[in-house]
């Protein structure tokens, strides 16, 4: 049975299973700040997941989101699953999945990188690891496992 | 692999294969009597080398002009940013974008890291990286691997004793990694909190590098046929009393050396400020000045490579 804590939405997105404590970030990643959004977002924070422990959901109506957005959640949160809904229903389902590079979506946690010196470059990083993320910077060097503090 | 350098950038040391690094080290055995101005050469008349140094150096700086001088050719460029374009706030973008207009090759010193990475990204020209930060000065290591090599014949089996600090300054990682390649045997001495990070220890082991990890120096000295010396920064320590201790124990002079096997051989990238006392010089031991010089031929030979007029 499919239980409803808050109203189904007709069109939009379901972000299933983020990493819990994540939700707040996952918002401020498809740029939820309050006056811009024209359509409903609910957030689910600690809820029992059925796979293990605790997770956060994150709902928002009349959006879908794009590569970079995906790209982004897969970096805090690995293992969050995508709902498109159509008319009520779960028309597609995917697992987020980190790219083999990440360019231009996070900064670089080294203060002396070049990429954080006003130059006309994106950063830019190969994943040498995916759960958890783990990222080099193809400037200087540098290896990040806090990605989530540095999501552009 | 013969011409694949031309064109190629060195922005880190693992750019280059261990073959490619050994094919360097080759030539610039070949250079040495250019570099000694016992013979003359124009290999590389009519190139042009930018010289771009955001962050004061004498020995890079000087060698790599010496090179490009004793193959004939010309070098343009600054040695302190005041009074340039950058500082009035260009990009290291633009002036790479320009001087890859006027030159042939670009050799690069920034105080960011990553900086030599961004301007190989901009420039058509090869980049050399002649230190970007606390990353990486790839012909450094280069120069360090050909003055043992000549030193001692080869670098397989030899045992270099990395002294000072090892924590920070990727340089001292490189050149462990690049040793251990090319089948050196280690010993890191440093005080325990300027130890090597246990990546670079890891990866030492990987490579076969065998690394030993000790804080006294006096322990190092009889097994080493290399001590490589490196400066401890005061800026490490929360107070001074604790940088003295420390940087007072890993001065060397004759008296520490006397356990030392007679072709012990000493190295430093230089400048010095008082980890070497200068009766050591006298020593047969010392082959910082050797060192020195040797970043001529070494440039040299990358630079011909780099530029494709040697295969
Ligand atoms: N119309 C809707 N409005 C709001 N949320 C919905 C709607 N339809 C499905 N959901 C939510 O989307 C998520 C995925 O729904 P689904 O029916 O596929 O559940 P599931 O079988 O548990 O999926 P999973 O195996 O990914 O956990 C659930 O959190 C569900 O509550
Ligand atoms: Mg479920
Ligand atoms: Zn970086």
């Amino acid at each position: 049975m499919i239980e409803f804590k808050v109203t189904p939405i007709r069109n939009g997105t379901v972000i299933d299973h983020i990493t819990v404590g994540m939700a707040l970030n996952v918002l401020k990643i498809i740029g939820i700040k309050g006056e811009n959004v024209q359509s409903t977002v609910s957030v689910l924070m600690h809820v029992p997941s059925k796979k293990a422990g605790w997770k956060d959901i994150v709902k928002i109506e009349d959006r879908e989101l794009d590569p970079k957005e995906l790209d982004k959640v897969a970096l805090i949160s690995p293992n969050a699953t995508i709902n498109i809904i159509r008319d009520y229903n779960v028309a597609e389902k995917f697992v987020v999945e980190v790219p083999d590079v990440v360019k231009g979506i996070v900064k670089c946690q080294n203060p002396g990188c070049i990429t954080n010196m006003h130059e006309p470059i994106e950063p830019e990083f190969l994943v040498e690891s995916k759960k958890p993320p783990m990222l080099r910077c193809i400037y200087c060097d540098r290896i990040m496992t806090e990605v989530s503090d540095y999501i552009i | 692999m013969s011409s694949s350098y031309k064109g190629a950038d060195l922005v880190a040391i693992r750019d280059f294969s261990r073959d490619q690094i050994e094919h360097i080290m080759d030539l610039a055995e070949k250079m040495v009597p250019i570099a000694l101005g016992q013979e003359r050469s124009d290999l590389l008349a009519g190139y042009v080398q930018s010289s771009l140094f955001f962050e004061p150096s004498t020995r890079t700086r000087l060698s790599f002009a010496s090179a490009m001088a004793r193959l004939g050719g010309a070098t343009l460029g600054f040695d302190q940013p005041g009074g340039s374009s950058v500082q009035k706030g260009e990009t290291l973008a633009d002036t790479i974008k320009m001087v890859d207009s006027y030159s042939d090759v670009i050799v690069l010193r920034h105080h960011s890291e990553g900086s030599a990475r961004l301007a190989a990204y901009f420039a058509e020209k090869p980049v050399i990286n002649a230190g970007d930060g606390a990353g990486q000065h790839p012909t450094q290591t280069i120069l360090d691997l050909f003055t043992i090599r000549k030193a001692k014949g080869k670098i397989d089996g030899v045992n270099v004793a990395l002294v000072g600090d090892l924590k920070y300054g990727r340089t001292a990682h490189s050149l462990a990694e690049a040793l251990a390649l090319f089948g050196a045997e280690l010993m890191f001495v440093a005080p325990a909190n300027l130890q090597m990070p246990k990546e670079t220890i890891r990866a030492v082991d990987k490579l076969g590098g065998k690394p030993k990890t000790m804080t006294s120096i006096e322990q190092a000295v009889p097994e080493a046929d290399v001590l490589y010396i490196t400066r401890i920064q005061k800026e490490r320590f929360p107070d001074l009393a604790e940088y003295q201790k420390v940087a007072g124990s890993y001065k060397i002079n004759n008296a520490l050396l006397k356990d030392a096997k007679t072709e012990l051989s000493i190295m430093h990238p230089l400048p010095r400020v008082d980890e070497i006392h200068p009766d050591v010089d006298l020593s047969p031991h010392a082959l910082y000045f050797q060192q020195a010089f040797n970043g001529v031929p070494v440039r040299m030979a990358i630079l011909a490579l780099l530029l494709g007029v040697i295969e």
